[in-house]
């Protein structure tokens, strides 16, 4: 009996916090059949918009992989002086709201900012422009590469590294003969989440973009823009962005669950 | 600290590293917290700067205005309210999805992680669908408190389910079955031996997620409707520095700031207290 009523409240709990209201957007969606949708898909500021955020979330997943595993075998093989404050500042943005990350950038980065201007003196700009997108994205994504690849490194301990070395094998060889591998379905879990997470950041990207229509503006960003315009086109414009979001999101929770139990082997 | 928890049985022993830095790796390690620093803390450390600039009696002003007090409260209690339902409804669905066989669990199972993966804004689209002006049910919640907090319960929904259901999973189940064994009921068992041992988990999730309802900003954006009564602070601090009162918006920021490091620091230490006690 109890355990009905508690299969019950938890079952209606994720049904009707998450997957009715996922299945209504897919509905309305379609509401108007496949034509409309396949209309919004050809619109060019969709198009700039879906290319820039991909340009963007590939930017910021590579910067986070080479950082997320330089800074895990740091902090699993090394020890220094510093080291657990290092640990902690890495989940710092997760802490941080999205809008407080997009106003930091602005203040160091921004035309009257600590660097802004010594910047600008050399014709480089990065707020309002593609480098700030990049960073306040790899900012928001930053520690979940070294998360998912710090308890592999350190559950494979240094022997086999300790072996290598002693027959001769130099650091290079040893990273991509011994470390890579046995750190692989972790490294590919913590990259999945990263490209989920850089595809739809919003709130850090809205403050720093400047959301140009086909220059600045991100899939996210396109959503939100065409929510606050009003008329049938805008609402099938945004119901199509975000159901194309949506899919995306499905596509990697199924890649992450196919690489959970492989990671879990190792 | 020791922890006195059993570990559970398939962790090896932690290797111990005792490596001293390498030239090639003090060269990394500089490069990293360079790194860091540029995109992390400098950018933090402006936000802390700017917001004193003009002397602690303008960040107070700033942070005291009616508008920033009722934001405030709203994020704060929102946060905090949301907190505390997740650690219920996050606890039994952890429960459910650990201790009870149904068709469909491996379904549900992937519906819970939905809202870690689907970007805020398309969070906020999801729900107006259901719980807007269009909702098939005739439930509007746009412009509302309580679609504020419904939206809070969506991107915090995971961190307490996930975050539970591995320690319900490793539990050892005769220590259950001697308390049920010792004419123990249902709900004592629940509260002797299986609460304490989770408790830890289940702060853990809820410090995580009280960080996260505390600054989050896309699936709230549409659903809170630009009201006043909705607002919560991300919007009013974007709202600051739109219109350029850059003092007005880092006072709110570093605040917040301050806020989520007291509470992340608070449960971090009845973590403790709890794995120790247990």
């Amino acid at each position: 009996m109890i355990r009905w009523i508690l299969r019950i409240i938890a079952v209606g709990y994720v049904l009707g916090l998450v997957a009715l209201p996922v299945a209504t957007v897919t509905r309305s969606t379609f509401a108007h059949g496949l034509q409309p949708v396949l209309d919004s898909l050809q619109n060019p500021d969709f198009i700039a918009a879906a290319k820039l955020s991909a340009i963007v979330a590939v930017l910021a997943v590579l910067i986070n992989t080479v950082f997320g595993v330089g800074m895990a075998v740091l902090l699993v093989r090394y020890r220094f002086p510093g080291r657990r404050l290092l640990n902690a500042l890495i989940d710092l943005p997760v802490a941080i709201s999205p809008i407080v990350i997009g106003i930091a950038l602005i203040l160091v980065y921004g035309q009257n900012g600590w660097f802004g201007g010594w910047l600008e003196s050399r014709g480089i700009q990065i707020i309002f422009a593609t480098p700030a997108i990049v960073m306040a994205t790899v900012i928001v994504a930053l520690p979940l590469v070294v998360r998912e690849v710090i308890p592999t490194l350190e559950e494979a301990g240094t022997d086999q590294d300790q072996a290598a070395q002693s027959l001769g094998a130099n650091s290079v060889q040893r990273f991509w003969r011994i470390t890579l591998p046995t750190i692989k379905w972790a490294l590919a879990y913590g990259v999945v989440l990263s490209l989920a997470r850089s595809l739809g950041e919003f709130g850090a990207v809205r403050v720093v973009s400047g959301s140009v229509p086909g220059v600045s503006q991100t899939l996210t960003l396109y959503v939100n823009d065409q929510y606050q315009e009003f008329g049938p086109v805008a609402e099938q414009a945004y119901m199509t962005a975000a159901f194309a979001l949506m899919l995306s999101a499905v596509v990697f929770i199924i890649v992450i669950a196919l690489l959970r139990p492989k990671e879990n082997q190792q | 600290m020791m922890k006195t928890v059993p570990p559970p049985p398939r962790r090896k022993p932690r290797s111990v590293a005792s490596g001293r830095l390498t030239a090639a790796s003090g060269l990394g390690l500089g490069v990293a917290v360079l790194w860091l620093s540029l995109i992390v803390l400098l950018p933090i450390a402006a936000i802390v700067v700017t917001s004193f600039q003009n002397g602690p009696a303008s960040f107070w002003d700033s942070v005291t205005t009616p508008e920033a007090l009722a934001t405030l409260r709203l994020t704060v209690g929102g946060a905090a309210l949301v907190t505390v339902l997740n650690a219920i409804f996050g606890t039994l669905i952890a429960w459910v999805l650990v201790r009870d066989q149904f068709p469909g669990k491996r379904i549900i199972e992937v519906i819970i992680d939905i809202p870690f993966a689907l970007p805020t804004i398309v969070a906020g689209v999801v729900l107006i669908s259901l719980y807007g002006p269009h909702s098939p049910f005739g439930v509007d919640l746009v412009g509302t408190r309580e679609g504020v907090l419904l939206a809070l319960l969506f991107v915090t929904l995971p961190f307490v389910v996930r975050s539970v259901q591995p320690v319900l999973i490793d539990m050892e189940r005769d220590v259950e079955e001697a308390a049920a064994s010792l004419g123990a009921g249902g709900f004592t068992t629940f509260r002797r031996i299986i609460l304490p041992t989770i408790t830890p988990a289940i702060l853990a999730g809820a410090a995580l997620s009280f960080a996260r309802a505390l600054g989050e900003f896309g699936s709230v954006i549409l659903i809170s409707a630009n009201l006043p009564n909705t607002e919560v602070s991300s919007v009013y601090m974007l709202k600051l520095i739109e219109s350029d009162d850059t003092a007005g918006a880092t006072a709110v920021a570093t605040l917040l700031l301050i806020v989520a490091i007291v509470v992340l620091v608070l449960l971090d230490s009845l973590q403790r207290v709890a794995a120790r006690r247990d």
